[in-house]
């Protein structure tokens, strides 16, 4: 088995298109985990680990750049997890500390299961992703990187270098249901990022359906509920955001869960998130 | 952690030794503790032998099928494949059980369920023995697998023996008896795995003399070495078994899994063989704990008194026998719980599905029926508007009444006192306001507002050891020289500890410190049964006091008759062999320095006293010993999700008494831990007869976030008959938590919950559709 370990981008993107069969290997707590029951056999890897490039974070204006190379324990850190918490609390939410000192925001994207935790956060942010080849590089929105359930518009010789989100949306939330309380599947999860100054919600949930999915109708019906001077929603507004959010919904009945409590677990989770985002909301106008 | 003071006498007067450390009664350290804390350990996994292959299995995918054909050349002709064996190469028995031989080495023609074996390959690595499995065509001809007990109650036989492992009934009292209060209910439960960690593992060696030495993680050495023999076509002796590493059993070890395949192509390629199963093969190549539908209806005094009691228990047993027959009786025997029951009628079912075989697991069905009983007491309890604590109290059993069985129970059963106990335990702190400690923890789904605490309460009890006239006995043998004891015995050590207890005893008996535990193996021992209804403490424990007691008695004889004296002037007090007070002569000789260079040696057979058969109407003194628990749950639940947190389990338990008291603990805080799996997480999910989650991503059991902080208290009451007054402690706790878990989440939320684990879906959609 051929094992390159690049220690530049260039490099690493020079060994892939070398060797355009190989497996990348980031953390390897997804891949690792196909190898050791068989359904992979690489006969090369690349490894990213060494890639400064990719473990690093920077802030240019309002946007935060997120290398695809860092791990769930860097983004638990405090002025990280200060700018985008939302990413955090999905940080915290994954195995337990020996994976989250190993995978990566990019192993969380190629891999692209439904239920991956830092996906919805994303999604709901509007991330871009910076990917590049020998061949250049380009930018896709997220929304449409993700394409069904492990599939992505990922191409062959090419990686993901960075994620790109806002750098100032303080109130987002993230909320995962699993049956255990550590180290488990989403059965279903939301984010919700609110956008007071532009009077703006947006939601995202994970495990119902083919991909993450944004909920359009519900962010567009609530977003001319609230007064966005207070943060104060109408009456009601939070319960049937959630019934509205879940609605657009699409979950299945699988050996995790049933599509009915998935729907009905997004509904308290959107309605919940959006209490406690617009309650973070409220709380900054009043200061 | 709260542990009452020990009460009662201590067991076997003479036996106790005071002043050697690490005897019966401290919490003497493991020897096994600190390699496998440093992971320096050797599980079976490890094995490793100069020039050996590598074996593995090929499992039907289907639950039930006809084959058709089966072509191993593709797989033979792959470069470092050196053998392919199937059913045709079976030189013996074509059959393998635990209790009957009803489940086929390899599947010939047909295929009972989906994992059941039908070849194997050895080959130079495990990748090419994999590939090798994958070259193997196998022609499958489906048929309708039949996964519900009820129907295969009633249809086709799936196997030459019928589909029913057994039909027990029990009649106990007056038939027509009723009282004026009566509660209803049906209880199912789910398939539950041991789960342990260390998969099965096997290293096989060719022997000279056309045998073969298996080492292998298993419970009972003694009935694997018959089946292997059986199988191979070879005498016993030439079968030659020793205890690898076990990392944890819970049943799921006391049948045969690799041990026919790896052997028999050791035999074929004259190598050595190792197999290891991956997580999910291990899932699908051992027995499960029976899935469990229980009708019950309990009639009652309008204070509680209960006057009847009626059950149907069918317990799944899945393709092949295991030791469904035994659970069977357990379920019966045990179906009202710890109570007094005056009149009874019990069906009990063991059925052949094509469902994944199941078979021991801690708990042997009483932990079904408890789930179930436990369920009628809370029933019955608002029926009668008796607090539910008080209304088992009123009906709890103790020495002097009978069982169901019409057995009087002779020995000791400190129901109400564990109950007592229990409720003495303090309660836990009100709900920390703390995102971790909250109801889906660090998923963040549940805000302090949402969250309702509950209570619930239970009670639960087992027999120990086999039951129903079963010959049991355990052989131990001891060696002392120059202070120095060596004991052996063939009970396997699967965590629970023997080997500390086997050190324990002997410092005690002996009056040395220094204690070698020998391998567990068949070739020179005899058989110690199995690591299993809790019964290794009281059988080997016993075999190996008594071998203990009679190099004791050489000893002091060999010392008195050089000092000229009597044996019986002499005793062991600590490390020293004293003269009796009143003796003629002063004697103070240290053991060590007793008998320069002289070896005292004793081998003992244990037997505990004769049980006997059940009767036409389940009648009979069919069980050597009982032991009960307690527990006390309380919860916090996310109503409105369904999520559930296990803030704290109090118990008390009845253990005659602590001869090792961490261990105890280390039992209970286990056994509260597979409890909480079972009330909240833990089941194998099965479509078509299919396990759809055969790993440790999807078959969910607790982390440290999910174990609730335990208090115990040690109940000992020392149990006559019983070696040092000691009971079997490793099922009361698994046995009695799951229903104190499961009342908890009722009396938090209202739902009925007749239904364990609880899903998420089955609190939060309570009144929905699911
Ligand atoms: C015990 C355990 C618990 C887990 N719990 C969770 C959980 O709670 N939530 C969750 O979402 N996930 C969980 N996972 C899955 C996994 O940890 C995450 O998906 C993680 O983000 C994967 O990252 P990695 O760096 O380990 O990726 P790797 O395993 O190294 O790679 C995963 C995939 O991404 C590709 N890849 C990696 N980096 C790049 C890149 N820069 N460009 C292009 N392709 C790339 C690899 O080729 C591969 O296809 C768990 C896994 C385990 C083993």
């Amino acid at each position: 088995m051929d094992v390159s370990v690049p220690r530049t981008l260039d490099e690493a993107l020079a060994a892939l298109a070398d060797r355009p069969d190989a497996m990348v290997l980031a953390g390897g707590t997804d891949v690792m985990v196909g190898v050791n029951a068989g359904r992979q056999t690489p006969t090369a890897v690349v490894a990213l680990r060494a890639v400064e490039e990719l473990r690093t974070w920077s802030v240019d204006g309002d946007r935060l750049r997120l290398g695809a190379g860092l791990t769930y324990a860097d983004l638990l850190a405090p002025d990280l997890a200060a700018m985008v918490p939302a990413l955090a609390q999905a940080a915290r939410t994954v195995g337990s500390p020996p994976i989250r000192n190993a995978g990566t925001v990019g192993g969380n994207l190629a891999t692209a299961s439904p239920a991956g935790d830092t996906l919805p956060v994303l999604l709901a942010l509007d991330a871009e992703l910076d990917l590049a080849s020998v061949e250049g590089r380009r930018t896709v929105a997220l929304r449409s990187f993700l394409t069904g359930p492990k599939r992505t518009q990922l191409r062959t010789g090419e990686l993901i270098v960075a994620a790109r989100v806002p750098a100032t949306r303080p109130h987002q939330e993230y909320r995962k249901v699993g049956v255990r309380n550590a180290m488990v599947i989403a059965v279903a999860s939301v984010a919700v990022v609110v956008d007071a100054d532009v009077g703006v919600v947006a939601c995202a949930m994970g495990s119902v359906g083919p991909t993450p999915l944004r909920a359009p109708r519900a962010e567009e019906w609530v977003a001319g509920r609230i007064d966005w001077g207070t943060g104060v929603p109408d009456a009601g507004v939070a319960a049937e955001f959630g019934r509205l959010v879940a609605e657009e919904s699409r979950p299945i009945d699988d050996h995790r869960s049933t599509a009915a409590y998935r729907r009905h677990a997004v509904e308290v989770l959107a309605r919940r998130a959006l209490e406690s985002t617009l309650a973070g909301v409220a709380r900054a106008e009043a200061a | 952690m709260t542990m009452a003071p020990p009460t009662g006498t201590p067991g076997t007067p003479g036996t106790t030794a005071r002043g050697v450390a690490g005897g019966l009664g401290e919490s003497a350290r493991r020897p096994d503790g600190g390699p496998k804390v440093r992971g320096e350990f050797a599980f079976a996994g490890d094995l490793w032998a100069d020039g050996m292959l590598w074996g593995a299995t090929l499992r039907s995918p289907h639950a039930a099928a006809r084959i058709r054909s089966i072509d191993v050349g593709p797989a033979l002709a792959i470069a470092g494949v050196a053998t392919v064996v199937t059913a045709a190469d079976v030189p013996g028995s074509a059959n393998y059980g635990l209790e009957e031989r009803d489940q086929p080495v390899f599947a010939a023609d047909v295929v009972r369920y989906a994992g059941e074996p039908i070849a194997a390959v050895a080959a130079d690595h495990p990748e090419t023995a994999r590939r090798a499995l994958a070259a193997i065509v196998v022609d499958y001809e489906l048929l309708p697998p039949v996964t519900d007990p009820e129907l295969a109650l009633t249809g086709e036989p799936l196997h030459p023996d019928g589909n029913v492992f057994r039909h027990l009934t029990i009649r106990h009292g007056d038939p027509t008896a009723r009282g004026p209060v009566v509660v209803e209910g049906t209880y199912e439960i789910g398939m539950q795995d041991q789960a342990f960690m260390g998969p099965e593992a096997g290293l096989a060696v060719p022997a000279e003399d056309g045998g073969v030495d298996l080492v292998v993680s298993t419970q009972w050495l003694h009935n694997d070495r018959d089946q292997v023999a059986e199988c191979l076509g070879l005498r016993p002796d030439q079968v030659r078994l020793t205890l690898g590493g076990v990392g944890g059993a819970f049943g799921a070890r006391e049948d045969v899994s690799l041990h026919v395949h790896i052997c028999l192509l050791a035999l074929r390629t004259g190598r050595p063989v190792k197999v290891v199963y991956s997580r999910e093969e291990s899932f699908l190549g051992h027995v499960h704990r029976h899935p469990a539908r229980i009708w019950m209806r309990h009639t009652a005094e309008p204070d509680g008194t209960i006057v009847s009691f009626e059950a149907r228990i069918v317990l799944d047993g899945g393709a092949y026998r295991s030791s469904s027959y035994h659970v069977v009786a357990n379920a019966s025997c045990f179906a009202a719980g710890p109570y007094r029951v005056p009149n009874a009628h019990v069906e009990g079912l063991g059925v052949r599905t094509n469902n994944p075989p199941c078979g021991a697991m801690r708990g042997f069905g009483a932990v079904q029926v408890c789930f179930a009983h436990e369920g009628q007491m809370d029933k019955l309890a608002a029926a009668c508007g008796i607090d539910p604590v008080e209304l088992r109290l009123h009906n709890a059993l103790d020495h002097g009444d009978h069982l169901l069985t019409g057995q009087r129970i002779d020995g000791t059963l400190p129901v109400a006192r564990v109950i007592r106990e229990t409720m003495a335990l303090p309660l836990p702190e009100p709900a920390a306001d703390e995102l971790l400690s909250r109801p889906g923890a660090a998923g963040r789904t549940t805000d302090a507002p949402h969250v309702r605490r509950g209570i619930g309460f239970a009670v639960g009890f087992k027999n120990l050891m086999y039951a129903e006239g079963y010959m049991d006995g355990s052989e131990a043998a001891c060696v002392l020289v120059d202070g120095l004891a060596t004991v052996q015995c063939a009970a396997a050590e699967v965590g629970q500890g023997f080997v500390t207890l086997a050190q324990q005893i002997a410092r005690t008996v002996l009056g040395v410190e220094r204690v070698l535990v020998a391998p567990a193996e068949t070739a020179s021992m005899g058989s110690a049964g199995s690591t299993s209804a809790s019964r290794q403490t009281w059988m080997s424990g016993g075999a190996v006091e008594q071998a203990c007691l009679a190099v004791r008695d050489q000893l002091l004889a060999h010392v008195a008759s050089t000092l000229g004296c009597a044996a019986a002037d002499l005793e062991i007090v600590g490390g020293a062999i004293r003269s009796v007070p009143g003796a003629a002569l002063d004697v103070d000789i240290a053991v060590e320095d007793a008998a320069p260079g002289v070896p005292f040696e004793a081998r003992r057979v244990f037997h505990h006293r004769v049980t006997l058969p059940l009767d036409a109407d389940g009648q009979g003194d069919a069980h050597v010993s009982m032991a009960c628990a307690a527990h006390r749950a309380v919860v916090d639940v996310d109503p409105e999700l369904g999520l559930v947190r296990v803030v704290q389990l109090a118990t008390a338990q009845d253990v005659g008494r602590a001869l090792n008291p961490l261990s105890v603990l280390g039992q209970i805080e286990g056994g509260c831990a597979q409890g909480v799996g079972l009330a909240t997480m833990e089941e194998l999910v099965l479509e078509a007869g299919k396990v759809r989650n055969a790993s440790f991503t999807d078959y969910l059991i607790p982390t440290a976030l999910d174990m609730p902080e335990v208090v115990t208290t040690l109940v000992e009451e020392p149990e006559p008959g019983a070696p040092f007054g000691a009971k079997g402690v490793g099922e009361p706790p698994v046995i009695s938590s799951t229903p104190a878990i499961v009342a908890a989440v009722r009396a938090a939320t209202g739902v009925d919950l007749t239904r364990v684990p609880i899903r998420p879906q089955d609190v939060a959609l309570a009144d929905r559709p699911r």
